[in-house]
Order: structure tokens, then C-alpha cells, then sequence
């Protein structure tokens, strides 16, 4: 479960993608994260909030801050859906959708975008992404 | 001795530190003036603080002082945290040392001390609950300062380092549309990465369209920062720049090859000179015409 | 949000006003296909400095586009990617090798004015 504290989204559309990356580079913005960074976090989120939309059609993001054990602060994005699922997950975490290597799912790209990132899926099962960019200053 | 089992028996001692620690305060409320004038002259005569002048030291000392007691009297620690990154923050620009924090703060400790055991001395048994009631908290101010002030100090390091590696890696505009940006020192992962970033918005500032990154001063690069270099030259096309690498060394080029990296995209230059001579080439060629030829070489 | 195309000379002009959502996007691939073809356009400059994040589905999208007009023999020029945004498609490895980008849309029509004095 998501804690109490984050925000959701609903992703319905594709325009959801745009809001769910827009509120997730405001939270960014709060930390006074670098702008780079921010532009990182919002282009892993649209990669996997897209998936949601494509694949799964409905589904919702969690957004919200948090604090690591060094006072290191972050924003944390979780991606939730109830979809098909992802059978190859290793095939789909290889890089190289112009390679035909991997599945084109965006989930590599959005991996190297963030600090933490994990994945929990299984056919039938839907699937949850969850990410963490830290902020680089103290 | 309480059975320690017993919650009411474990009630009855806190009460009784507390009421301790109460008395405690009072003593040292009632003797402020005396203590810290005890604990300035201590100060002076253990030669630290050197860099403060007296009057500094004593108002220093007088803050700490109240600070102290307001931890005894209330447990937190947060105002003492705050006036300790403070005073850190004040105080490390002038050269004062982690040791010289420490010192005061454990004379501080120890003036206390004296005169709780001239106070209590009639009565061995009281004096010995003092001190267990007194000497945690003591410990835990010292802590407290002493951490906070080597954060603040890290801190500080932190914010210098950046400052110079932004210093260490200039993007210079020696003509119009072209920058240069000759990198010296050891190139990590991070500070390659920054550097793109400077690079980047460099490109934007002065609107250039041609770049030449010379690592001459660069002594060694692995894989890792090799594809930052081909990363940066592939962000700086999308912003509509070519780049030019010069300097790259034999060896380093040699590693390059064993390691596999791609480095067929990059257009490298053997020297500086040669590379400004390309670049100019490149901004007449793309201004005059025959640029299409040029174009599509690039993509 | 549609994107309005603009046409100067032998040129179109798309500049991107908001956010795309995907649909836009292929709105505005169909949208610039229709009107190479109505204009018979030698060029088309795609401006994109509004964007703040252009992720793989944009990205590739546009790519597209260059790749469609080219075979309608209109070249196809990205411009204005902000630093940050060309920063995050590399990492994404959307480097755009075989597409043509300029700084802004200036430079984009310095660019396509010159290719076809040249040509």
C-alpha cells in the first residue's frame, strides 16, 4: 500500500500521464532539486505512467516526499495497475527497443533517469513500479 | 535498589531524577554569572578559541551557557542544535577547530561538575545521584555540539568542492557560436556529468553551434566517462551543436578502443589548434552554402 | 491541444505550444503529413522549447514525423531542446541520429534556407 501521506493520481487517458509528471516536478520543485533532475524524474514518470495507458489501460500513481536515514531527501513515484501483467520482465529491463532487444516499454530509459527503482509484476497480476530521485543537495 | 521490574518502583526514579535535575538547573541559574565567568577564564587558559577576542568568547560562552541549562531543564536538544550550526557557521570561516569545540565544550562539562561536587560534597549519596542525573545529559550536549559541528564543517567542504570543480571547468566563448571548454584534472562520473550540464546551458547562453572539448589536461578515462563524453556530444547535437574533441592522447584513445566504446560519432581533432581551425570551418561551411553535404554528414 | 502549423515559403512551421498529450502528438503527425503534402513543402521546422520533458513516445513520434516528411522529400528540423530535456533523452538513449535539429527556430530556417541555396 501506498502511504497516507502521497498523493494520487488516477491514470485514466493519456492526459493523466501529463498531470501525474506535471505534480511530481512541483513536489521536485519544493525540495529545490536541480532542474536537471527534475526533468529526469517527470521523463521516468511519463516512460511508466505511458505503460499504464498503453497496456494496462487504467491504473494510478502515488506521489510523495521522502526522507532517507542520512536526512537525505527525495521524491518517491509509485505506478500501480491492475494489467496483464509483464512475463519477460528481463527482456523487458533490456535496453534496446531499436536493438528489437528488449520490449520497448520504457522501463529500462526510466531506470537509468532515477536513483531507485524497482519493479513487481507477474502475468495476470497487474504491475507496480516504484522510483525514487534524490535530491543531490545536503 | 527498586525492583526494576516494577513500573511504579521505575515511576518513582524518574521522579526523583527529575525533581534532580530541577534542583540541578536551579543551581546553575542561580550561579550563571560566576559559572561562566569560571568557564571564560578556563577557556583563555586552555588556549582555545584563539581566533575569537575575549568579549566574543565570553558572549559565545554566555549563549552555550543558557543553551546548556535549557537542554538540562527540558530534555530537547533542538535549540541548542540550532545555535550550535549557528555558532559553527560563524565560527569555522575563522579557522576554529573540531577540537577547540569539543575542549570548550567538555570545560564546560567539567566547571560544572566542580562545582556541583563543591555544592554536594557534604553528602556522598545525593552528589552520586546528581552526577548520574547530570552526567547523560551533559554527554549528550557535548554530542550534540560536537556532531553539529562537524556537519556544518562538511558541509562547508562540500559547497567548496563544488565551487571549485565549477571553477575547474569553464565554458569559454573565444568567437562567436563557438565554445571551448578545456577540461583539466581527473574526470569522474559526476563531475563529467555537471560538465555536460555547464555545457549544455552554455550552449543555450551563447547560442553556439560549434564546441570544442579539449581533455589534454585529462590524464586517464574509463569506460564510464568515455560514454559520458559520447552522451554529451549526443545532448549537445540535440541542442543543434557539433562538438570536437581534441587533446584525446594516444593511450587514452588505445583504452578506448579495448574497452570497446563507441566512439564513432565523435569528431576528434588531434590538438586545440586544429580543432578551433575545424570548428571555424564548420560555422563558415554551415553559414555559406553546400551546407546540406555538411548536414547530412552529421546525422 | 492541437498544434498550429504555420506556413512560411516552402517551409511549415509547427511550434509546440503546451505540454502533448499522446494524442496531440499523432494529431500533430497526421496534421503536418496533410499539409506537406497540400503545400508541397521542401521543409518543416518542428519547435519544440515549450517542452519540458520529451520522453520516448514524443521522441519517437517526431522522429517519425522527420522520417515521413523526408520520404515526401521535405526535410524535417527539431529545434529549440531545452538543455535539461536533451540531458534526459540521452540518457534515455533517444539520441535523434538521423534527424536534424538547430538551437531555435532562427537557426532552423538558417539551416533549411541554406540547404536549398546549396541545392
Amino acid at each position: 500500500m501506498a502511504p497516507d501521506a502521497a498523493e494520487r493520481i488516477a491514470i485514466d487517458s493519456d492526459a493523466d500521464v501529463v498531470t501525474a509528471r506535471q505534480r511530481a516536478r512541483a513536489l521536485a520543485v519544493t525540495l529545490e532539486m536541480p532542474s536537471t533532475d527534475q526533468t529526469l524524474l517527470a521523463t521516468a514518470i511519463s516512460e511508466i505512467a505511458r505503460n499504464i495507458t498503453t497496456y494496462a489501460v487504467r491504473g494510478e500513481v502515488f506521489i510523495e516526499l521522502v526522507r532517507d536515514a542520512k536526512g537525505r531527501r527525495g521524491v518517491k513515484v509509485v505506478a500501480r495497475d491492475q494489467g496483464p501483467g509483464i512475463a519477460d520482465l528481463e527482456r523487458a529491463l533490456t535496453d534496446g527497443y531499436t536493438t528489437g532487444g528488449g520490449l520497448g516499454l520504457g522501463l529500462p530509459g526510466a531506470r537509468r533517469l532515477v536513483d531507485e527503482f524497482d519493479i513487481q509484476t507477474a502475468p495476470g497480476e497487474g504491475t507496480t513500479v516504484t522510483l525514487v530521485k534524490w535530491s543531490r543537495s545536503a | 535498589m527498586a525492583d526494576p521490574t516494577d513500573p511504579t518502583a521505575v515511576n518513582g526514579q524518574q521522579d526523583a531524577r527529575d525533581d534532580l535535575l530541577s534542583e540541578l538547573v536551579s543551581h546553575l541559574s542561580n550561579n550563571r554569572t560566576e559559572l561562566r565567568q569560571e568557564w571564560a577564564r578556563r577557556i583563555g587558559e586552555a588556549r582555545l578559541l584563539t581566533a575569537l577576542t575575549e568579549e566574543e568568547i565570553f558572549s559565545e560562552a554566555t549563549s552555550v551557557y543558557d543553551n546548556y541549562v535549557e537542554v538540562l531543564e527540558t530534555g530537547s536538544v533542538e535549540a541548542l542544535q540550532d545555535y550550535a550550526r549557528n555558532l559553527s557557521e560563524r565560527i569555522i570561516p575563522r579557522g576554529v577547530e573540531t577540537d577547540e569545540v569539543l575542549g570548550i565544550v567538555l570545560l564546560l562539562r567539567d566547571v560544572l561538575a566542580r562545582s556541583l561536587f563543591e555544592k554536594y560534597q557534604a553528602d556522598f549519596q545525593v552528589l552520586n545521584e546528581v552526577l548520574d542525573a547530570y552526567e547523560p545529559a551533559a554527554n549528550r550536549i557535548a554530542n550534540t555540539v560536537g556532531v553539529n559541528f562537524v556537519q556544518e564543517r562538511e558541509r562547508i567542504i562540500r559547497q567548496q568542492q563544488e565551487a571549485i570543480r565549477e571553477l575547474s571547468t569553464p565554458v569559454l566563448q573565444v568567437r562567436e557560436r563557438l565554445l571551448i571548454l578545456p577540461i583539466i584534472g581527473v574526470l569522474d562520473g559526476q563531475r563529467a556529468r555537471q560538465l555536460t550540464e555547464q555545457l549544455l546551458r552554455g550552449i543555450r547562453t551563447n547560442r553556439a553551434r560549434v564546441v570544442v572539448i579539449d581533455i589534454t589536461g585529462v590524464p586517464a578515462i574509463d569506460s564510464t566517462v568515455a560514454n559520458h563524453l559520447v552522451q554529451t556530444v549526443d545532448a549537445s547535437r540535440l541542442m543543434g551543436a557539433s562538438v570536437i574533441i581534441t587533446g584525446l592522447s594516444s593511450e587514452i584513445a588505445q583504452t578506448l578502443v579495448t574497452l570497446g566504446v563507441d566512439l564513432s560519432k565523435v569528431n576528434a581533432v588531434g590538438d586545440l589548434q586544429g580543432g578551433i581551425e575545424e570548428a571555424e570551418r564548420l560555422l563558415g561551411y554551415t553559414v555559406i552554402s553546400g551546407a546540406v553535404d555538411k548536414a547530412d554528414d552529421r546525422v | 491541444m492541437a498544434v498550429p502549423i504555420l506556413k512560411q515559403g516552402p517551409f511549415l512551421i509547427a511550434s509546440i505550444q503546451s505540454a502533448l498529450t499522446d494524442t496531440d502528438v499523432l494529431q500533430l503527425r497526421d496534421d503536418v503529413m496533410a499539409q506537406v503534402t497540400r503545400h508541397r513543402s521542401k521543409g518543416i521546422i518542428v519547435d519544440v522549447t515549450s517542452l519540458d520533458v520529451m520522453d520516448s513516445f514524443v521522441s519517437r513520434s517526431l522522429r517519425g514525423i522527420a522520417m515521413m516528411t523526408r520520404l515526401r522529400g521535405a526535410e524535417t528540423v527539431i529545434v529549440g531542446i531545452q538543455p535539461e530535456v536533451a540531458f534526459a533523452m540521452v540518457q534515455l538513449g533517444m539520441s535523434f541520429e538521423d534527424v536534424q535539429t538547430a538551437l531555435d527556430l532562427e537557426e532552423g530556417l538558417a539551416l533549411l534556407e541554406a540547404g536549398f541555396l546549396g541545392t
